[in-house]
């Protein structure tokens, strides 16, 4: 039986008196791709800011490799976070330092690594993306998809454990989001990493995921394989993916933002 | 009133959070931050604001000058003008000045900084990777414009003095040298220590009031522009209402 790397449960988040999440349970398993789908504003990004520990539930528990993340100390908290890494809906590369430094900053501010070495592992990295020769430019001077791929890499830098991806594909064009897909994919087969993808770009999700789970209104109201999914009774999942509304409402009404 | 407590204790959490960042870091045997980049803010802050200051307070002290010159001279006590411009700028001017100056160009620069890094997620991405963003984008800021205002209260004498010093040659036939001795003489040591005290704190006020409006920014560029706005604002009220405690407590402790 394979280790479970995130445990969440009975997780509940209320955020300015709102419930955002209610009742969510949820393991991911080592070296699984999990792809947790639903609509914008469902709460998809709010799960993995509790992983990380940038959110704390209302109640619940969320583990992280059989640590309660929302119990621990800021500095225990830092120490587990440098396992885990997340790439960003808009990539978050640090504006004012170039390819090389966002890629360096965490083992330079975390870890003895000699400065040669860490220059040999942002070339690695960059090359594992597709970036060769890109260390000197700014996130300015890069194309979104360039950006999300950078990101990538930072991700990588410090060898994590898990990888939280916040709507890798988000503003990519479809060329594009299919290399980000074939990414993530072989990311995680070549280092063996645990993935959880946040997206509601059904394609990606039916190409990257090895499970999927479906959110609705801060709930999970399925998950299985890909192949269960497509063929799945509930009507709110077959709608979602048929890409139909499943309300007279919900197709008038817009999505609340994130 | 308790929003503005809310705030109040917030800012005092960032600077104990900041502090304690530091610490854990320091314990380690390593630097709180990269120096380079506290260089760099010391560059942006103190360099930078340099023209800015000098200039305000050069026509300030001319003007300051000019007008108390000439009610003076209808006494005959045109001498006292050298004096009372250096007392004036090194106790309450030099440090006021300087402390709203640096609101508005320094202040606004690292809220609007620090308000694009939080709305473009940059900032959770560092806290995302285990590092303290307090002592990363905090620290460095805090610390260059802390030390460095009194620097710029220096330069802000300097200038006022010598814009004094050219009407005092021009319109009350001050010699240059009689110049420096009058000030020499009106200026005694607790004023130049208030003035650096006063200015100490100032710098540490506009810092962390800056940082925290720029850490506590929500709803995009709308919103980097609003905290911006009240980031100066509230950092000008707070070192105008910190100079009238600090001189009530100076008053009472040296009735002078």
């Amino acid at each position: 039986m394979s280790k479970v790397v995130v445990e969440i449960s009975n997780v509940k988040l209320s955020l300015g008196g709102k419930e955002i999440l209610r009742d969510i349970n949820l393991s991911v398993e080592e070296g699984e791709r999990l792809v947790v789908l639903g609509q914008s504003g469902c709460g998809k990004s709010t799960l993995l800011r509790l992983i990380l520990g940038i959110l704390r539930p209302t109640s619940g528990s969320v583990k992280f490799q059989g640590h309660e993340v929302p119990k621990m100390g800021r500095r225990k908290l830092n120490l587990l976070r440098q396992r885990m890494g997340m790439v960003y809906q808009y990539s978050a590369l640090i504006s004012s330092l170039n390819v090389r430094d966002n890629l360096a900053l965490a083992l330079e501010e975390l870890t003895p690594t000699p400065a040669d070495e860490i220059d040999k592992m942002v070339k690695e990295k960059l090359s594992l993306v597709g970036m060769d020769g890109t260390e000197e430019k700014m996130p300015a001077e890069l194309s979104g998809g360039m950006k999300k791929r950078v990101s990538l890499a930072r991700a990588l830098m410090m060898k994590p454990e898990l990888l939280l991806y916040d709507e890798p594909n988000a503003g990519l064009d479809p060329v594009i989001s299919s290399v980000i897909d074939d990414l993530m994919i072989s990311t995680a087969e070549q280092t063996g990493t645990t993935s959880i993808i946040v997206t509601h770009e059904l394609e990606s999700a039916f190409k990257v995921a090895t499970r999927i789970a479906m959110l609705n209104e801060g709930e999970i109201i399925a998950h299985g394989t890909p192949e269960e999914f497509r063929n799945h009774s509930d009507s709110r999942v077959s709608n979602f993916v048929k890409g139909q509304a499943s309300s007279p409402s919900q197709s008038t009404q817009f999505p609340q933002t994130q | 009133m308790l929003n503005a407590l809310q705030h109040l204790g917030s800012i005092l959490w960032l600077l104990v959070d900041t502090a304690r960042e530091m610490m854990d870091r320091l314990r380690r045997g390593k630097l709180p931050f990269r120096l380079s980049q506290f260089f760099d803010q010391t560059d942006r802050t103190g360099v930078g604001s340099v023209p800015l200051v000098a200039m305000v307070s050069f026509f300030f002290g001319l003007t300051m000058a000019l007008l108390t010159g000439y009610q003076l001279r209808m006494f005959g006590q045109e001498n006292l003008v050298p004096g009372l411009v250096a007392v004036g700028f090194s106790r309450e001017l030099g440090p006021l000045l300087s402390g709203i100056m640096i609101a508005a160009r320094v202040g606004a620069s690292y809220t609007a900084e620090l308000g694009t890094m939080t709305v473009s997620e940059e900032v959770e991405a560092i806290e995302g990777m285990g590092i303290g963003p307090r002592r990363l984008l905090v620290a460095p800021r805090l610390i260059a414009v802390t030390l460095l205002t009194p620097c710029l209260v220096v330069v802000s004498n300097i200038s006022a003095l010598v814009g004094t010093a050219l009407v005092c040659k021009a319109q009350f036939n001050v010699s240059g040298l009689g110049f420096v001795q009058l000030v020499l003489e009106s200026l005694v040591f607790r004023d130049i220590v208030s003035g650096v005290v006063k200015s100490l704190v100032f710098g540490m006020l506009v810092g962390l009031i800056a940082c925290y409006k720029g850490l506590t920014v929500k709803g995009g560029a709308a919103g980097v522009g609003a905290s911006t706005t009240q980031s100066v604002v509230q950092a000008i009220v707070a070192v105008l209402g910190f100079d009238t405690m600090i001189n009530i407590v100076i008053v009472a402790l040296f009735e002078t």
